[in-house]
């Protein structure tokens, strides 16, 4: 028996609060010189630091503590004068040294706000603190049903992302939302990504998990203190925010209303159902330990120096927003199109990255939207970039790609196959405009097609489409369409 | 030249005859070796001899491929330090088998300087103890009585330099690990400044007052090592960005006309064997007759200097030690199909850890508790601030400090096992230096009922070189007691 | 008085992953307690309250690496240790907790 979403923020006002964790994308680790890369092999960006190897000692990457320092500012927090790294210390084998370096009372930002736009109003979200910290490493589950961690029989561990740079974005708790709780905490999520991927700082992907959130949810009766919360873990897309948000208040209204009492506990988000499910806790409240931490010296950052990159930092993503409709001259009811669809940000970027406005459009609107329907994901979490999208225009453009072939191109890029120029190269996709090459399959259609033949032997010029066609399936889109005609007409003897 | 007559050398002698070629400095190796193999199965000092790369070592100083003031001179290393593809067991039972894939700093430095590395010595399981007693693979012999401690944690290194199984070692000191060996063993041992010699590839047992330093039979020798470890090295966020303190210059000084000398009132009286305070006692009268002017300093927070080491240190090794867990290296213990990770962490460590560690572990996580944190870590923390206050006020009144290095002579093996609080007070005089990270040297200054009584000297944060000028100049007015060894014969 | 009870020496042991059995835990306890009592001695120290903690011994700040990537070690050598190693990667027993 569930309480239906609208119903129970009738009856309860919900609480929520967000912790974001995002991976910088600086070239190398937090505390050492391996590659912080994705979908490297197995603990090949590994050394002894990141291993935790005995004797071993991190040094911090001054590039990270750029990032966050940036990010802090866009978030307009205050920027320490003075903190340290802490060690929070818990045992997991994902963390080579069981102890995270961390920051715990002194963050290096505090303080900040990020406006979103729901529903046409704008929400202040609060920010308590942004700090640094590391990554851990990735585990694998094997000899259970589901690769999931009950039923498994061992686990196999990779420490190629142990150790990559992590920011972490928590908010104060998000009050006065009612119904709009969810819608808060997604446009929350999708404006902070925005805003990061603006500064550069991270390649925030939610599906490869450089960007993760926890989702906190209390719901309390009105005029009452606030309820006790849960927190929703690693919620991996922009939807899953919104649905984790939605689900834990059915859930807990439920349990309110028969009078019983929310646990304090950690949830796992499924996918597949839309719901929460309780993490398996421990048998005792877990003692972190922080501490200082004595193998790193703490950070001072120059009041200068954060002041040249408060100066330097892009316009915020709303502004550049209306500046880029504005520039690109699209009309109202387009940009209005887009912001439905939940593309203009996309479509910005692509235009950005070197396509034409129409182009871009067009894609974003047309194909991918249909590829995200289909997928059940928002078109910003398909795999596939801006930037990729406009390489792929610029393909068209050169001739290179037919749109059927793009279309072709684009499916191999959102099923993981690489770059575009990877998937053409893969799947052998570029135009054959040769003409010796065309040649065997112009035979076979006409050999095919005799009566058509004739009657464009017979000047019956329109009647060729139809061979051309059939070249086209043989070649499955990737011949020239106008060299194709052309043989044709050769080869039947006819001039135009 | 007997291999004898090598081995009695000081790494000064030796490092100049090889580089006049009168000495090849594989001959010099094979010589350790050759004692080595002699005397090592009493003292025990080296968990691990490494014959092969040491002579390859000492082949490619007489091949003219390394050279420096140490170049072919052998040197025993504390296993606490990583050699690559070197066994690294840090006297622990959880790391046996365990070869590094790589070199700590001052290793790399060794190598460099064409050190001969003849292997790897005993320690109390990491670093924690003062006679050795606590590595899990036996008790290292003092050579002055063999059923004497040789102190610890560096007693290997401390013990095969007097037994002249190597003239120089390396030791590390985080609260007397190098300069308590030295005082029992009549060797010189040197605690740098905090952050003069690079940390990297030192298993850490207490990472804000771990330091390594030289192990030697002169104070010439112990220089001559110290300039070749130290300096800034950008792989440890704590290594000071200055140039070495003059150290080999100031140890061939000798001369201490006019230098003022403070001795600490707090470290004497209770828990100091009269033996020592008599040494000590002539040690500061013959200071003041080499023309050094000697005062009386007070330190009042030094009483307090053991208890605040004793929580933070212990803090420190709680969170260091976590990384034993069985996952990427050293021992695991119930992977039967059955015991779950937590299970198999838990039996490694149960197993792997000898007592004195996990009693450590525990005080430790102790006081890191919330609850306990303020009253316990944070409390000492602040201590320590306040007894490096009281250095930096000596400092305003003397050049250098000075006290007995250790409280006793060599203990018996066995006579203080069963009183850790016992055992924790041989660091008495040592610890304050560590936890206001400034310099401290021990050297001998004669015997009490025939065994050695150590010096020790203080001085500010990179002011290294002060140990050395005033070490060198009362060396060489009283030189260092030689061990008799009767065991030998 | 007593500073520490056998209760509290348990969950220091699970804390820090150490299977102690009772006559260890006994034995600790025991221990623990008459070191807590020596080192007790701290909270004495009144004229600490307004000092300011020491975490490190050299007054050092902004101690960084430029973003520039170093070789990794070769994947053999990092699992040259590993007692247990599949696919190039470490192996564990079955994990039981979920992350904190
Ligand atoms: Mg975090
Ligand atoms: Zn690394």
């Amino acid at each position: 028996m569930t309480v239906p979403y609208l119903e129970a923020l009738q009856e309860f006002e919900p609480v929520i609060g967000l912790e974001t964790h995002v991976e910088l994308g600086t070239n190398s680790k937090m505390f050492c010189g391996c590659a912080a890369e994705f979908g490297a092999e197995p603990n090949t960006r590994t050394c002894p630091v990141c291993l935790g190897l005995p004797g071993a000692l991190p040094v911090v990457n001054e590039k990270a503590i750029e990032s966050t320092v940036r990010i802090g500012l866009a978030l307009h927090c205050s920027i320490a004068t003075w903190c340290r790294f802490a060690r929070k210390n818990y045992f997991y084998p994902d963390m080579p040294k069981n102890f995270q370096t961390s920051q715990y009372d002194e963050p290096l930002c505090v303080d900040g706000y990020l406006d979103v736009e729901v529903g046409g109003e704008t929400v202040r979200v609060e920010i308590e603190r942004v700090h640094l910290e590391e990554d851990t490493g990735k585990t694998l589950h094997v000899g259970g049903a589901t690769g999931r961690i009950s039923g498994a029989t061992h686990s196999l561990v990779d420490y190629n992302r142990a150790g990559i740079p992590l920011v972490e974005i928590v908010t104060r708790p998000v009050t006065g939302t009612g119904e709009r709780a969810a819608a808060v905490a997604k446009a929350y999520v999708a404006e902070l990504r925005d805003l990061l991927r603006g500064l550069d700082v991270s390649d925030v992907r939610m599906e490869q998990g450089s960007m993760r959130c926890d989702v906190n949810t209390s719901l309390g009766r009105p005029g009452e203190p606030w309820g006790t919360r849960t927190e929703t873990k690693n919620v991996n897309s922009l939807r899953s925010v919104e649905r984790a948000v939605r689900s834990e208040v059915e859930r807990q209204a439920v349990v309110l209303r028969s009078g019983g009492r929310i646990v304090q506990e950690t949830r796992h988000f499924s996918e597949a159902t839309g719901t929460t499910s309780p993490g398996r806790s421990k048998e005792e409240a877990t003692d972190y330990r922080y501490f200082p931490e004595p193998d790193l010296v703490p950070v001072a950052p120059d009041p200068a120096w954060v002041a040249a990159l408060k100066a330097a930092l892009p316009e915020p993503p709303s502004v550049r927003r209306k500046q880029l409709v504005t520039q690109l001259g699209l009309s109202e009811n387009d940009s209005q199109a887009m912001v439905n669809a939940g593309v203009l940000d996309l479509v910005l970027a692509t235009v950005e990255a070197g396509a034409p406005a129409a182009e871009a459009r067009n894609w974003w609107l047309g194909h991918l939207a249909q590829a995200a329907n289909s997928a059940g994901t928002s078109p910003d979490e398909l795999a596939i970039t801006p930037a990729a999208v406009a390489r792929v225009v610029e393909l068209v453009a050169s001739g290179s790609l037919t749109a059927g072939l793009a279309r072709q191109v684009v499916d191999g890029v959102l099923a993981g196959e690489g770059a575009p120029d990877d998937v053409v190269a893969a799947r052998g996709l570029a135009v054959v405009s040769d003409e010796g090459a065309l040649g065997s399959a112009v035979d076979e259609a006409i050999a095919a097609q005799p009566g058509i033949a004739d009657k464009v032997r017979g000047g019956k010029l329109p009647a060729v489409g139809a061979l051309v066609g059939a070249v086209m399936k043989a070649t499955r889109g990737q011949a020239d369409a106008a060299v194709v005609r052309k043989l044709l007409l050769e080869r039947l003897g006819v001039s135009e | 030249m007997s291999s004898t007559d090598l081995t009695r050398r000081t790494a000064a002698e030796t490092a100049a005859a090889i580089a006049a070629r009168e000495v090849s400095a594989v001959e010099v190796a094979q010589a350790h070796l050759d004692r080595i193999a002699a005397v090592d199965d009493r003292v025990h000092a080296f968990l691990h001899v490494d014959a092969e790369g040491a002579l390859a070592q000492a082949a490619r100083v007489d091949a003219g491929e390394l050279s420096g003031p140490l170049a072919g001179v052998p040197l025993a290393l504390k296993d606490v330090l990583c050699q690559e593809g070197i066994p690294t067991t840090v006297g622990s039972k959880i790391l046996e088998g365990w070869r590094p894939p790589y070199d700590a700093t001052v290793t790399a430095r060794l190598k460099a300087a064409g050190v001969v590395l003849l292997g790897k010595t005993n320690m109390d399981e990491f670093a924690m103890g003062s006679s050795t007693e606590h590595s899990a693979y036996g008790p290292t012999h003092n050579p002055w009585d063999l059923d004497r401690i040789p102190g610890g944690s560096g007693g290997g290194s401390a013990a095969a330099v007097a037994a002249y199984e190597a003239p120089l070692a390396i030791g590390t000191d985080t609260g007397g690990s190098i300069r308590q060996p030295a005082s029992v063993t009549g060797t010189v041992g040197v605690k740098p400044t905090y952050g003069g010699v690079s940390r990297y590839g030192l298993v850490a047992f207490s990472s804000s007052l771990d330091q390594a330093g030289p192990c030697a039979r002169t104070v010439l020798d112990a220089a001559l090592l110290h300039a070749v470890i130290a300096g800034h090295d950008p792989a440890d966020s704590t290594s000071i960005p200055l140039p070495v303190p003059p150290v080999v210059e100031a140890a061939q000084k000798r001369d201490i006309t006019g230098l003022r000398i403070g001795v600490v009132k707090e470290l004497a009286g209770e828990g100091y064997e009269a033996g020592v305070e008599a040494r000590f006692a002539e040690a500061v009268e013959l200071l003041t007759a080499l023309g050094a002017t000697v005062t009386e300093v007070s330190c009042p927070h030094f009483g307090y200097a053991l208890p605040a080491y004793y929580l933070i240190a212990p803090s420190e090794a709680s969170s260091n030690l976590a990384r034993f867990d069985s996952v990427r290296f050293g021992l695991r213990v119930g992977d039967d199909g059955v015991h779950s990770l937590e299970e198999v962490m838990s039996l490694t460590r149960e197993q792997g850890f000898g007592p004195e560690v996990k009693r450590r572990i525990m005080l430790g996580t102790y006081a890191l508790s919330s609850g306990y944190y303020d009253a316990y870590y944070g409390q000492a923390q602040k201590v320590r601030t306040l007894i490096t206050q009281d250095f930096t006020r000596a400092f305003e009144q003397v050049d250098v400090l000075v006290s007995p290095a250790s409280p006793g002579v060599a203990f018996r093996l066995g006579e203080k096992l069963g009183d850790p609080l016992a055992m924790y007070r041989q660091d008495l005089a040592t610890i304050p230096s560590n936890l206001y990270g400034g310099p401290a040297m021990s050297l001998p200054c004669g015997l009490s009922d025939g065994l050695p009584v150590g010096l020790q000297i203080m001085a500010p944060t990179m002011r290294d070189d002060l140990l050395y000028q005033v070490g060198g100049a009362f060396e060489a007015a009283l030189p260092a007691p030689v061990p008799s060894l009767s065991w030998e014969s | 008085m007593s500073q520490i009870t056998r209760e509290e020496v348990a969950h220091l042991a699970r804390l820090s992953r150490l299977a102690l059995d009772d006559a260890e835990l006994d034995g600790l306890a025991a221990q623990l307690d008459v070191i807590l009592g020596a080192v007790a001695a701290i909270r004495e120290v009144t004229d600490a309250a307004d000092v300011r903690p020491t975490t490190h011994a050299v007054p050092l700040e902004n101690v960084t690496r430029p973003d520039v990537v170093r070789p990794s070690l070769p994947r053999d050598a990092v699992l040259a240790g590993a007692p247990q190693a599949e696919d190039g990667r470490f192996r564990v027993p079955q994990i039981l907790a979920d992350e904190a």
